[in-house]
This record gives C-alpha cells, structure tokens and sequence, in this order.
C-alpha cells in the first residue's frame, strides 16, 4: 500500500512538471496583462524543437536552448499582435496554438520523413535521471528510504529546475521591482505609465519569460519524458496549465499545489485504468481526465473561492486617445 | 469625401481583408519554400485537387458545408462581443443529439421526418452545451473564452465514454454507434441529381440546411428587435444595458444559439455522410469556424464565402499532400494559423499605411480642386 502511494505520487511529480513549467509560464504572462491561450502552442513548438535540436546535435542542453528559442519566437508573435498591435489576444493565442500544431507536424514530416515525429533518441541526447546522493545507501530503510530513493531523487534535471522555479517565481514577482511593476501593469497600466515606466517593454519582457519557461516545458516532454517528439504530444496540457492558473488564482505557490493536483488526477487516472474500487466498481478513467476542467469551471463560477483575474488582462494598453 | 483616419467603405470591407489574406498566403508560400518545394507548384495542385474534377468539387462544397456552421456559431457570438471558442465541444454534442434521433427513428421514419427531429435535436443538445458556460459568463461573471474551452475538453471525455461503454453496439470493438438506416440518412447530391458528376463525394442535403442557415442568421441578426439588441450588445454593453437591454438575457439567448448552429454540424458529418456517430468526428473543424468568422467578417455571405476558401484548402490540401509527399496536409492547419493571425489578431496591421495612402489622394483631389 505504502509503495503504491509512492509511486503514484512519484508519476504524479513527473506529470505535474510540465504543467508546472507552462503554468508558471502563463502567470508572468497574464499578471502583466496578456491572456495567454497560446501556451499549449509554445509547449507544442518547444518540444518539436527540443526533439530535433536533440536528435541533431546529440546533446539535450541544445535541445532545451532550441526549445526556448523557439518558443520566445512564437512568444514575440502572441507580444507583437497583443502589446503592439492591440489585437485580440485570445485570437492570437488561437493563431499560436494552430500554427504550432501545423508546423511541428509539417517541418517534422519534411525533415525527418517519420510521419510527424522527430527520431528516437538514444540516452545520451536526452534529460537522463539524477540520482541523489545517498539515494542507493538508504533504499532500504524502511519508509524514508523509498521516499527518499523513488519520490525525491531519480527523476531528471528539469523536474528540480521546475519545483526551484516556484519560490524564484514568487520572489521575483513579490520581491522585486521588476515584479511589483508586473503585477502593477497588469492591474493598471496607466499608473504604470504615469510612473514613466514602459507598459509595452515590460508586458513584452513578460511575455518573453513566459516564452523561455514554455521552453522548458516543451524540452520536458520531448527530451526528459519521452525519447522524441511525437505529433500533438502536449495533448492539452497546455490548457491544463492555463486551468490551473486560474485554480491557483494567479499565485505562484498555488499553482505549484494545483499542478501537483492535476499531476495527481492524471496519475490516478493512469493507475485507476481498468481496476476496480470496491463497494463502487469501475470508475470511468474519463471521469478523471475531465475533473481538472470540471473543478476549474466550478471554481470559476465562484462557487468555491473566487478566481479574479488581474484587472487589465485582455485589454490593450492605449496611450493616448486619439 | 473622407476625412482623415476614415477609408471608403469598399476599403474597409474588401481591400483590408484582402491584404490580410494576401499576407496569410505569402507567409504560407514561404513556408513552403522552406521545405523546399515550390509555392506555385503547391497552389496548382491545391486548386486542382478542390475544382479541378467533379469529385473535388464535391467534397469541397462538403467540407464547406461543416465550416459555414462552426463560422455561423462563432460569428454570432461575435456580434454580442462574446468569444466562442467551445464550437468544438457544441457541435461534438450536437452530433449526439442528432445521433440520437436518428438511432431512434431510422427504422420507423422517412429521412425527411428523421431529419427534422435530428436538427431539433443537434440544435438542442449544441445549446445545451453552450448554456452552462453562458450562464456563468452571465451570472457570474466567469470568462467565457475559459469556461467554453474547458467544455471542449469534458465534452470530450464525456463522448469518449458514451461511445466506448453506452452506445456502442455489443461485440464491436470500434467506439461508434451502429450504421443507421436509410431512415437516418440524408440524401447524397450525387443520388439526387445524377447528372451532376460529383464523383464519390460526401456532399449532401445539410449543405441546403447550412445556406438555410445563414438566411436565418441574416435575418435574426439584421432584421430582428432580437439581433438589434445582440449587436447593441456587443458594440457597447454599458449603453446597451441602459437603454434596458438585458445582459443576461442577451449573452445567454446568443450563446444559446450560437451553440445550436454549432451543434448542427452533425448534420454533415453524422446524418449526411458517415451515417454514425465516430469518435471525434469534429475534427477541428469548430476552430476552424473561428478562422471563417474572422474572414467573412461576421457576416453571413462573408462566411459562405470564407467557408468556400477553406473548404477548397481541405479538399486541395488531400491533392497536396498526395501529389508532393513532403507537404503533409498539415499545411492547412498552418495556412489557417496564417489567416486567424492576420485577419484577426494582426487585423489593423495595414490599417495605418493604407489610411495615410488614402489620405494623401485625397489631399492631391483638393490641391488639385482649389487650383
């Protein structure tokens, strides 16, 4: 029972890593005002680049800087219709997330001639797991030991880097200035720049870490999951990540909870495939895989806590009427 | 005469758009070349795979026929300012509901009487869909962008589990329902006029249903007290509300219907061509409808007509992707990226350019007055 717990809760770590990456991705993002449909997009580009940049060049840390180029590219895109052009944001978002779905497939069929997919990669061009010291010498101790050896170590660089990247989230973000001006510009721009600070450089500075932070997520599932690229492998999770944004209320020690959550249903839901409860018999594993979106709608209704967005979100800044 | 900062409306409504596309399909073509193929060589087979023969011909119109749906729904939510992005997930449940009628009366009924409990019922299980998140938007405040998308995704888990444990038939392994009858099927083109050579093509009577439509779109968003108060709405919800318009009622009605175009997608694809209910069997096709919207600018003969354009890229995409194997047909899903980026998000992009061309004739047209 207790290995079992651990293991769930070890797959629930794995699959809360991406999330985590684009959600944090996604709070930068709206906390300065710019509603950001497009993660799943930059998730989809980034991983598509982390697999081929990987495959080319045999070493997964040009995998990763591939990834987030690319991802600050479509990043610069979603920027320039939303904070230059005062377009629609979510529109853009739409646009980001199709021509990423698109083109990995496209330029993958055209390189690699593998249907979509980038080829399999051998060992050393990927994220391999990290085994922390003392792992080995303490497995056996009961308890700690296969907390320690299974849910704490042996899982790749990137899981740690998406867990360190909560508190250093929530430092820039409540501790700096560049942070306090953020989640002013977010709430209200003409403040800001009434302050003589620049909406526009900083919404687009915001956007940009989101794009590197998309990167990472990308990286994660191309190289640290799985061996490659694989067509449409962000499956939504970018969407579950923007759900969990809004679950977190736009905070970033939230967002680490309500990924961990849907890392958790998703883990469950694995594990929960064709067995039985007793007393209740099967449980549908659909019912697991919608529950993310079911809790964020009822959470968005405002019948449990409410989610406010920052106030400016969505809009375009207009410096002057005309 | 125009002042400055205002276009004539033909620049507006024509020219606009059309650098908009223009530049959709430039940034394709470069696409292209980047692969390595030739632009011009893909365009060729694009036009020929969708106009070239009858067949072609036939499936664009069919593929058109889900597009002018999926744009009619957006477009109209549009019109009250309000984004509908869960097309996807209403016509998904619409297929249901249509799927459901035809189950029912296959063996007992004509398609004609089918037919017409299977629009009620798509258009009824689509509204439904759409309800929840109008609702909330309505009462509560919650976005609609979020809450429709999060419908998409439970939609579809919900129909991942109706068709892989309720509706399937016994001992198929195929999540679907069983073929209907030719009670539940409506009527191909190619078995009504003969003479018409559309080949083997899936083009069927919902394509008359979809011109109906937008007739009725047409005429509720333009001709109504109804779409007066819709697009009072959206133009400016606070001036709408204190000339006693009701914002709930306007975004729930609206979404209501919206979600009902949407869910009679089905028509198309369960009723008229596939003659079951398959998993998935939207496709995309309901995000494309935000693409079409955008395009036919919101309007009903500008849908029909962006509709066209993106049928003839379906259909000439398959040719593509056949006649040059390193273009998959994921193109499509790019040139419509293109599109949605630059007529919607980058829509006033050329706006200021052609604003100061037009205002520099018009100086030369009084310069040339005064003397």
């Amino acid at each position: 029972m207790y290995e079992t717990l651990i293991l769930v809760l070890d797959s629930t770590v794995r699959l809360s890593t991406p999330l985590l990456f684009a959600c944090l991705a996604g709070l930068y993002s709206e906390r300065s005002g710019v509603v950001d449909i497009g993660l799943e997009g930059k998730m989809l580009g980034g991983a598509f680049a982390a697999g081929a940049a990987a495959y080319v060049s045999g070493s997964p840390w040009i995998g990763l800087a591939a990834a987030i180029l690319v991802s600050c590219l479509l990043a610069l895109i979603h920027g320039y219709a939303s904070i230059t052009q005062r377009g629609n944001q979510v529109v853009a978002g739409v646009a980001i997330n199709f021509l990423a779905a698109g083109l990995t497939i496209l330029l993958g069929q055209a390189w690699f001639g593998q249907g979509g997919r980038t080829p399999q990669l051998d060992k050393a061009s990927r994220f391999s797991e990290v085994t922390l010291p003392f792992a080995d010498s303490i497995q056996d101790v009961p308890y700690i030991g296969l907390l320690y050896s299974e849910l704490i170590s042996g899982h790749n660089a990137l899981v740690y880097i998406s867990f360190l990247a909560v508190p250093l989230t929530w430092w820039i973000i409540f501790r700096t200035r560049f942070g306090l001006r953020l989640r002013a510009v977010g709430e209200s721009p003409a403040a800001v720049d009434t302050a003589g600070i620049s909406v526009g450089w900083l919404r687009y500075r915001a956007v940009l870490i989101c794009g590197i932070l998309c990167g990472f997520s990308g990286t994660y599932l191309a190289i640290g999951q799985s061996a490659g690229f694989i067509k449409d492998m962000s499956a939504g999770k970018g969407f579950i990540a923007l759900a969990a944004l809004i679950f977190a209320k736009w905070k970033p020690v939230n967002a680490m909870y309500a990924c961990l959550l849907f890392g958790f249903l998703d883990a469950v839901a694995i594990r929960m495939q064709g067995q039985e409860i007793p007393g209740i018999g099967e449980v549908p594993v659909q019912i697991f895989q919608a529950l993310p979106y079911i809790l964020t709608v009822v959470l968005l209704a405002g019948f449990v806590g409410r989610a406010i967005p920052p106030k400016a979100s969505g809009i375009p800044y207009v410096k002057e009427r005309t | 005469m125009t002042k400055q900062g205002q276009l004539p409306r033909w620049v507006d409504y024509g020219l606009l758009p059309a650098l908009n596309l223009i530049a959709a399909f430039i940034v394709s073509g470069l696409v292209v070349v980047v692969i390595g193929e030739d632009p011009f060589e893909a365009v060729k087979w694009i036009v020929y795979g969708a106009l070239g023969y009858g067949e072609g011909v036939g499936f664009t119109l069919f593929y058109a026929t889900n597009f002018i749906f999926t744009g009619l729904a957006v477009a109209v939510a549009f019109h009250a300012g309000l984004f509908n992005i869960g097309g996807e997930g209403q016509a998904y449940v619409g297929g249901l509901g249509i799927a459901l009628a035809c189950l029912a009366l296959d063996a007992y009924m004509p398609w004609y009487v089918t037919m017409i409990f299977a629009v009620l019922g798509g258009a009824l299980f689509g509204a439904a869909w759409a309800f929840i998140p109008a609702w909330l938007q309505a009462k509560r405040g919650s976005h609609i962008v979020i809450t429709t998308i999060m419908f998409n995704f439970i939609a579809s888990s919900l129909m991942v589990y109706l068709l892989a444990n309720l509706l399937i038939p016994q001992g198929s392994m195929q999540p679907s329902t069983r073929n209907f009858d030719v009670g539940g099927q409506l009527p191909l083109l190619r078995n009504m006029w003969p003479t018409l050579d559309l080949g083997q093509s899936p083009v069927n009577l919902a394509f008359f249903i979809a011109l109906v439509a937008c007739v009725v779109v047409w005429l509720l968003i333009w001709r109504t007290k109804l779409g007066f108060e819709i697009r009072s709405f959206g133009a400016n919800p606070t001036a709408a509300q204190y000339a006693g318009i009701s914002p709930v009622r306007i975004i729930v009605v609206t979404m209501l219907i919206s979600g009902a175009l949407a869910g009679l997608m089905g028509m198309n694809e369960v009723m008229g061509s596939q003659s079951k209910l398959l998993l998935d069997f939207t496709a995309g096709y309901g995000f494309v409808g935000i693409a079409v919207a955008l395009m036919g600018r919101g309007h009903p003969i500008g849908i029909i007509l962006a509709s066209m354009l993106f049928g003839l890229l379906y259909q000439g995409g398959a040719e593509l992707a056949f006649e040059i194997p390193t273009i998959s047909r994921e193109m499509i899903v790019v040139i419509q990226a293109l599109v949605i980026l630059f007529a919607g998000a980058l829509e006033h992009m050329f706006r200021p350019a052609v604003e100061s061309f037009f205002a520099k004739i018009s100086q030369t047209k009084q310069a040339e007055g005064a003397a």
